[in-house]
């Protein structure tokens, strides 16, 4: 989707490679990293390339986790609490609506701040859960990105796919550089598929890394 | 160890008759040793050598200009879809492992037809599924209440929970869509519930690749996971009556998969593929190390050798019987060019997947099997694979079709409450959504799904990415999929029945957009040495090939499930026929589901069949659901009509105009408008709901047309659309240019759907509609 729609060179990297090169930005993917057998994300947090990924992030470089990405993050604790088993305990694929809560960071700047983001998730494992510290710091340092909610716009139960705690889809980091999300921004980046919604997100870092090339080299 | 002599008890525990027996010492010359004996009890079973149905499958037509690969030459048919592309197809059954063990016998399923495509070269990039249960609600007929009927449903409700969420965890772990399907529940699945799995696969016509052992002296690798003893058998199970007793002591014979491993041997079998250092691969699937060897060296004429020490054992003490038989899934056996050994070893090794050198491609013909220094068994190849026994099967016309034909609708009071009618329709499972099943499958993954489910057919792209190999610039191609299926009328009618099956698949295709390329059909049918059974697989045939000739959709392989027996009587018989057409253009791509306020609401097609107007009851729903009868004759299917009606269609399609298009099929008109309301779907708890006002006075001049017949009627070859109140007197005017009837019987708009006849008016809240719709069978399985 970066490559082809948004005109983006990316590298695919193989989880055994060592180093991310001269990248600047990185993905985590969705997926069922080695069939997600013992825990979500659990096994794939030793991939050698984690290593790389936890000092690109140390150093302040963008990561967006999305989906099994966002399930690896937390497994490698680069973003707090845990994504647990659907309430439903069903996976569950449909499009749901999403509220972004802050503009305040490189992966929502570009979202206008009423509007309502319509995705599609896909996941057996995405209630996200932390105990009510983590919690209670995740709003106050205003970490909390993303909501499930409905047509409206308001965070309600029926809204929620996964039981989430706080309808909480998406979160990023005390130093905001590292956010991850169980809905698929990537597939609703085209209109062909529904939805062209998810673009703002990946627009969102392009702009914020644009930026940041522009004060480096001014 | 010492193996069981061969006695004739033992040759009939193998499911083979004296007379196979004479046959097989014939081909061998000699007595068999008893890995032989079970060697050819799997590859003479009627799920791999189709010794009942062969000369029935020679009726279909396989030929056209786009087959690329035809039926039976290969794991599955291959298609020209234009620009050097391709698509290859084929739909498999895992009915008896699914009775025995829902979860995993669905999932092993979705397992094997997904290595059957890429074993073709092509990577899978869709599957679709074909679903039959017993019935998950209570019902009169088996006497609500009742703890017989408790219980019976309970168990449907096991298994159809199981089969969805193991199709589930193995689609979604391997990461490919499940983008369409049918599911229906009838009494006559209980205890032999119905699990066809298709998948889809895209490749370049350079990238085709063959089932053979060729090139004397070329290695033979195994690949993937270890031999276990899992699956024994399970295609010789497969060829037999089930019965509790079977099902119990057969459960071993069901295969645990692992879909993540499945992954890594598609992807790194691509990988090789992309080399050129293979000369023939071929899945292990029914029959596993010993269907594969056979096949390889049947197809090409020439021999091969292997040596069970080589090959990965997962249990200790394995015989040369248990090596041979085991169905222990994702693994590939692999010939490669002789002196590119090292690929192999480095790309399997950089995908962490054990692989071994295990034999040799000869030039004797034989395949030979050595395990501990001895020859355990040394028979001629090509005679093993293509000299199974063939039958004709005496067919005799069924008893019960007097009944059938001597039903008389004069016992069955017209409609009182069409509104209630409607509404129960709706909201029986059969008919009502299946989003508690597709909601379980990730049926976008691959960023490809343009029209997921819930409307007629569904549309996936084509493009770059979804071709092995590195990502390249491809035209993006757009395919419809509909996989269809009707039992009912397949057992009132097996011809007419048959012929319904493809025309109603045909429909759906012409519905979003799409012109046929070819089809993989799935022949569900109980006992075939029952002649009555095997009258109605011989008609339904017949009928399913005469349509599929005038619809150009040649068959391209397929599978066959006989034996689907329970104690309590055979499966109604369920040939299921999965279509794939093209649409030429994205903007041709329609939903069923009303757009616009004011658009016009056409209906293309008679209303009902000229000189029987209550035709359309026989079989119907509406005869199951509200009166409890599955009885009279179904409606005709006049193929000539229905292919202008499909062309017409597409040509106003291509026009521009049209702005949905749904098919009438189980439930009639009514249940048809009604889904035009209320199946867009936007998004969680969002659907979007949109009235409709409707009047059939005017149609329903019809001499002798019944109420229930006009509402609820299943007459074939008629297509509900709308368009912009603007253009709907061109359309008018077009279909009729077209030679196909055409009437505006209303406009889309408010928030109920009203229904005027001729002394009557229906009016029913679109939001109540989709309630039952929508929720039923999630409140079922609650």
């Amino acid at each position: 989707m970066l490559r082809n729609v948004l005109g983006h060179s990316v590298e695919m990297l193989w989880h055994k490679e060592p180093s991310l090169g001269a990248a600047d930005a990185v993905v985590v993917p969705g997926g069922f990293s080695y069939g997600d057998y013992l825990r979500t994300g659990a096994i794939a947090r030793f991939s050698p390339v984690m290593e790389a990924v936890q000092r690109f992030a140390a150093e302040g470089g963008l990561v967006l986790g999305i989906c099994n990405g966002f399930q690896i993050l937390c497994e490698a604790g680069l973003l707090p609490g845990a994504l647990i088993r659907n309430r439903s305990l069903q996976f569950r694929c449909e499009h749901i609506f999403l509220k972004t809560a802050t503009t305040e960071s490189p992966f929502t700047s570009r979202i206008p701040p009423d509007k309502l983001l319509r995705l599609p998730i896909a996941h057996g494992e995405g209630c996200y859960f932390a105990d009510p510290e983590t919690l209670a710091r995740l709003k106050t340092n205003n970490q909390v990105l993303w909501r499930y909610v409905n047509a409206q716009g308001e965070a309600t139960e029926a809204a929620n796919p996964n039981g989430a705690l706080d309808n909480i889809a998406g979160i990023c980091s005390e130093g905001r550089n590292v956010a991850g999300l169980m809905p698929h921004p990537e597939r609703a980046s085209e209109s062909i598929l529904g939805s062209a919604d998810g673009r703002l997100i990946f627009e969102s870092m392009i702009q914020t890394l644009t930026s940041r090339q522009t004060a480096t080299a001014g | 160890m010492t193996e069981p002599a061969i006695t004739p008890e033992l040759v009939q525990k193998h499911n083979l008759t004296p007379e196979e027996y004479e046959k097989l010492k014939a081909v061998l010359g000699r007595e068999p040793t008893y890995t032989e004996l079970g060697i050819f009890s799997v590859m003479w079973s009627e799920h791999c050598s189709y010794k009942n149905t062969r000369p029935l499958l020679k009726t279909f037509p396989t030929k056209s200009p786009r087959i690329l690969v035809g039926a039976g030459e290969e794991n599955a048919g291959i298609i020209d879809i234009g620009d050097g592309l391709a698509i290859a197809f084929k739909i498999e059954s895992h009915n008896h492992p699914s009775a025995v063990e829902p979860f995993q016998g669905a999932a092993t399923g979705v397992g094997g037809i997904v290595r059957d495509i890429f074993t073709m070269g092509a990577r899978p990039v869709c599957s679709v599924n074909s679903l039959r249960f017993g019935p998950i609600t209570s019902s009169a007929e088996c006497g609500v209440g009742s703890a017989e009927c408790e219980q019976a449903v309970a168990n449907n409700r096991r298994l159809f929970g199981g089969v969805v969420a193991g199709i589930a965890h193995y689609g979604n772990c391997f990461g490919i869509p499940t983008v369409a399907g049918e599911v229906y529940f009838d009494k006559s699945y209980e205890g032999n519930p119905l699990v066809n799995a298709f998948c889809l696969g895209v490749l370049r016509h350079d990238q085709i690749v063959r089932g053979q052992a060729k090139g004397v002296g070329n290695p033979v690798f195994y690949v993937g996971p270890a031999t276990g003893r899992d699956g024994l058998a399970g295609a010789a199970f497969a060829s037999q009556d089930l019965t509790e007793e079977s099902a119990e002591q057969q459960r071993g014979a069901v295969q645990v998969g692992d879909p993540f491993m499945e992954k890594l041997v598609c992807e790194a079998c691509l990988e090789l593929l992309a080399t050129g250092a293979v000369a023939g691969i071929q899945d292990m699937g029914a029959a596993g190390l010993t269907c594969s060897t056979c096949e390889t060296a049947a197809r090409a004429g020439t021999g091969i050798e292997i040596e069970l020490d080589k090959v990965p054992q997962r249990a200790p003490g394995m015989t040369s019987y248990e090596i041979m038989l085991s169905e222990s899934q994702e693994r590939m056996l692999i010939i490669v060019h002789k002196g590119r050994e090292e690929e192999v070893k480095r790309i399997f090794d950089k995908w962490d997947l054990p692989w071994s050198e295990i034999g040799t491609v000869t030039d004797t013909g034989r395949m030979v099997v050595r395990h501990h220094g001895k020859v355990v068994a040394d028979i001629p190849a090509r005679k093993i694979a293509d000299e199974s026994p063939v039958y004709q099967r005496e067919a005799r016309e069924p008893e019960y079709l007097k009944q059938v034909r001597a039903f008389s609708l004069s016992g069955v009071p017209d409609t009182q409450d069409p509104a209630a009618n409607l509404k129960a329709l709706l909201a029986w499972p059969t008919i009502a959504s299946k989003n508690w099943v597709y909601r379980q499958y990730d049926h976008m993954v691959r960023d490809n799904s343009a029209v997921c489910p819930g409307s007629d057919a569904a549309v996936l792209r084509i493009k770059g990415d979804s071709i092995p190999g590195t990502p390249a610039a491809v035209p993006e191609k757009f395919v419809a999929l509909s996989v269809d299926g009707n039992g009912a009328y397949v057992l009132l009618d097996p011809y007419e029945g048959g012929k319904i099956v493809v025309a109603e698949a045909a429909r759906n295709l012409a519905c979003a957009g799409a012109v046929p390329l070819g089809a993989t059909d799935n022949l569900n049918y109980g006992n075939p040495h029952n002649p009555e059974l095997f009258w109605q697989l011989r008609e339904s045939v017949r009928g399913l090939a005469d349509a599929c000739r005038v619809f150009n959709a040649p068959i391209t392989g397929g599978n066959c499930s006989l034996y689907n027996q329970h104690p309590a009587g055979p499966i109604d018989p369920t040939p299921t026929v999965a279509m794939v057409g093209l649409i030429e253009k994205p903007e041709h791509i329609t939903t069923q589901w009303f757009k616009d306020e004011g658009d016009a609401i056409i209906l293309l097609g008679d209303i009902a069949e000229a000189g029987d107007p209550l035709s359309g009851l026989g079989g119907s729903a509406y005869l199951q659901r509200i009166h409890g009868i599955k009885n009279g004759t179904p409606p005709r299917c006049n193929l000539e009509k229905e292919k202008e009606l499909h062309l017409a269609l597409r040509a106003l399609i291509h026009s521009g105009v049209i702005k949905s298009a749904h098919d009438c099929s189980e439930g009639g008109l009514a249940v048809a408008l009604a889904e035009s309301c209320i199946s867009q779907q936007i998004a969680r708890e969002t659907p979007r709901l949109i009235g409709a006002q409707v009047d059939l006075a005017e149609a329903q001049g019809a001499p002798g047309l019944r109420l229930d017949a006009l509402l609820f009627g299943e007459s074939q070859g008629r297509i509900i659309i709308s368009v912009a109140a603007a253009n709907a007197g061109k359309v008018l005017a077009q279909a009729r240019i077209l030679g196909v009837a055409a009437a505006r019987i209303g406009t889309v708009g408010g928030q109920a759907l009203e229904i005027k006849a001729a002394g009557i008016t229906l009016n029913c809240d679109v939001r109540e509609l989709h309630d039952g719709w929508w929720n039923s069978i999630a409140r079922a399985m609650r």
